[in-house]
């Protein structure tokens, strides 16, 4: 399945084989708790080694630092404005992209002659660099948030539009038949066989597209914004405060957690059948 | 139209020839096939790999439309699939996305008669997968799910029933249950099936007839009928007999010479 190389996503589907044993407990921890203990233990020595003034506060300070930090920025209320640009942001930039690909993968699925014109095109323009793309679209539409709304959409395209078309294309032709046998037209064929088939394949489009899509807008804010997360980044390292860039990177992580997530939930609920 | 020839025959083949051209050339996969199936039949074709059988299969689903001669259904033309078939491939070929009863359900039209909707619990249950209606495919065994496959074939009460190694990929022991299914399904539906198989045993024990196909092209070479009662046993010494002459028009020569030397 083809994936976009700068993100790599390995899961397909709902992840299988999660080890749930609660015996062979190491440290009387859990084994499905387990995996905290090491970084667990990094913050303990972190903050230990903060304190005693052996890590440089200035370069990287206590993790009780960068939560007081969190609850500053959150008492001022203008964590939620930069929180809330950056996720408008990025939920625009993956509506616009991965509904341009769901349409040209659709579109790419089913007409031989589309794909054959297009989609060379549309494969060698994948490879060229994302950061490549920020110059021309700062020329082509200013600074403000066309421009970073577009790079995020074209982060999120190729992902879907890949996974989508490789899902549409590697329907089982053994399936298909069945369709010719009970006479289906082009769009039941399309409805009942070719997009459930290619529902998974989709949705590990969406996921990487996703991860990319945060990818972007980090670079976006970073390039230029006024607000939004990359923006309290860029505000932290230009104030040298690393506090406030490594709070940024946390917030990061956990929205980018929280709606990879979601999809994960969704998708689960979509494939619920290969569960039972 | 006058049915001016075999006034009892649901199918007819006649002078069928079938090409693909590939990379090397022409191959001829089908030449001059002549068949005449009876309504509520059950013929076996068996031949070794690549004899063709499956395509002659394909030719009467409607699959395959490209070739010479004709194959006719109560007299007309078989252009295409259609609901006067059914299909039983050697994979199920289930969607993995739905559940049995939806499977089973696949091609009925929304706007088809209550009857017909209701024939999909009758065939559930005809197959023995009641109680099984909300499972998906991955949930079931081999067997099971050629079942499923089997009752949803059926399901819009198809004239011919057209099974393609439906048993190849089961186990010993799956397969012969399945075959003693099969035998209680044509009974109690008196579908006209047709079966394609490389099993000489599995021909033999379901087949009125065997039809025998020979290597490259693809021809007749014989049409052995099985004129024993059923249930058949697979021991006795009829049923042997009938064996030995089917093993026979594929190992005549060969295998047969030293047991008479002996």
């Amino acid at each position: 399945m083809d994936v976009v190389e700068e993100e790599v996503t390995t899961v397909v589907g709902p992840e299988v084989d999660r080890t749930r044993g609660t015996k062979g407990s190491f440290l009387l921890v859990p084994q499905n708790w387990q995996g905290a203990i090491v970084p667990l233990l990094l913050l303990i020595a972190w903050e230990v080694l903060s304190a005693g003034g052996v890590l440089p506060a200035n370069w990287l300070p206590a993790p009780s630092e960068i939560i007081r930090t969190l609850v500053d920025l959150t008492k001022g209320g203008e964590l939620f404005g930069h929180i809330g640009i950056t996720l408008a942001r990025i939920t625009a930039g993956f509506l616009i992209g991965a509904t341009a690909a769901t349409v040209l993968g659709g579109v790419a699925g089913s007409s031989p002659l589309f794909r054959r014109l297009f989609d060379p095109l549309l494969q060698s323009l994948r490879s060229i660099p994302s950061m490549a793309w920020v110059p021309l679209f700062l020329l082509w539409l200013g600074i403000h948030e066309t421009s970073k709304i577009t790079l995020i959409a074209v982060g999120v395209f190729f992902p879907v539009y890949l996974n989508f078309l490789s899902g549409i294309l590697q329907v089982d032709r053994k399936l298909l038949e069945v369709g010719q046998i009970f006479k289906l037209n082009r769009t039941q064929q399309l409805r009942r066989v070719i997009l459930p088939a290619a529902l998974p394949a989709y949705l590990v489009g969406l996921r990487s597209g996703l991860g990319l899509g945060w990818m972007f807008v980090v670079a976006a804010e970073i390039m230029g914004a006024s607000k939004g997360l990359g923006f309290l980044m860029i505000d932290g390292q230009m104030t040298g405060r690393a506090s406030i860039i490594i709070a940024s990177i946390i917030l990061f992580a956990l929205f980018g957690k929280l709606t990879d997530m979601a999809i994960d939930r969704a998708g689960r609920h979509l494939l619920r059948y290969q569960n039972y | 139209m006058i049915a001016e020839k075999s006034v009892d025959s649901t199918l007819q083949v006649r002078n069928l020839h079938k090409r693909f051209s590939g990379q090397q050339g022409e191959v001829v996969a089908l030449s001059d096939i002549n068949l005449s199936i009876r309504t509520g039949e059950f013929v076996s074709i068996i031949g070794g790999s690549g004899c063709g059988k499956s395509t002659l299969l394909r030719i009467i689903a409607g699959l395959e439309r490209d070739f010479e001669g004709e194959a006719l259904l109560d007299q007309e033309r078989i252009s295409g699939p259609g609901p006067d078939r059914g299909v039983v491939f050697q994979e199920h070929r289930l969607f993995p996305w739905l559940t049995v009863r939806d499977n089973v359900a696949f091609g009925v039209a929304p706007d088809a008669p209550a009857e017909i909707k209701r024939s999909v619990q009758e065939h559930i249950a005809l197959v023995g997968l009641t109680g099984f209606e909300k499972s998906y495919p991955h949930q079931l065994s081999g067997g099971m799910a050629q079942r499923a496959s089997i009752a949803r074939a059926l399901v819009n009460r198809p004239k011919v029933l057209l099974l393609d190694e439906p048993f190849g990929a089961l186990d010993a022991l799956t397969k012969i249950a399945m075959q003693q299914e099969i035998l209680r399904i044509w009974e109690a539906e008196q579908t006209t099936m047709i079966m394609v198989t490389h099993d000489i045993d599995e021909a033999v024990f379901l087949g009125d007839r065997v039809v025998v196909m020979s290597n490259r092209p693809g021809t007749i070479k014989k049409i052995i009928p099985i004129d024993l009662p059923r249930p058949r046993d697979r021991g006795s010494f009829d049923f042997t007999k009938k064996r030995n002459e089917v093993y026979q028009e594929f190992f005549a020569s060969a295998e047969n010479a030293p047991e008479y030397a002996i």
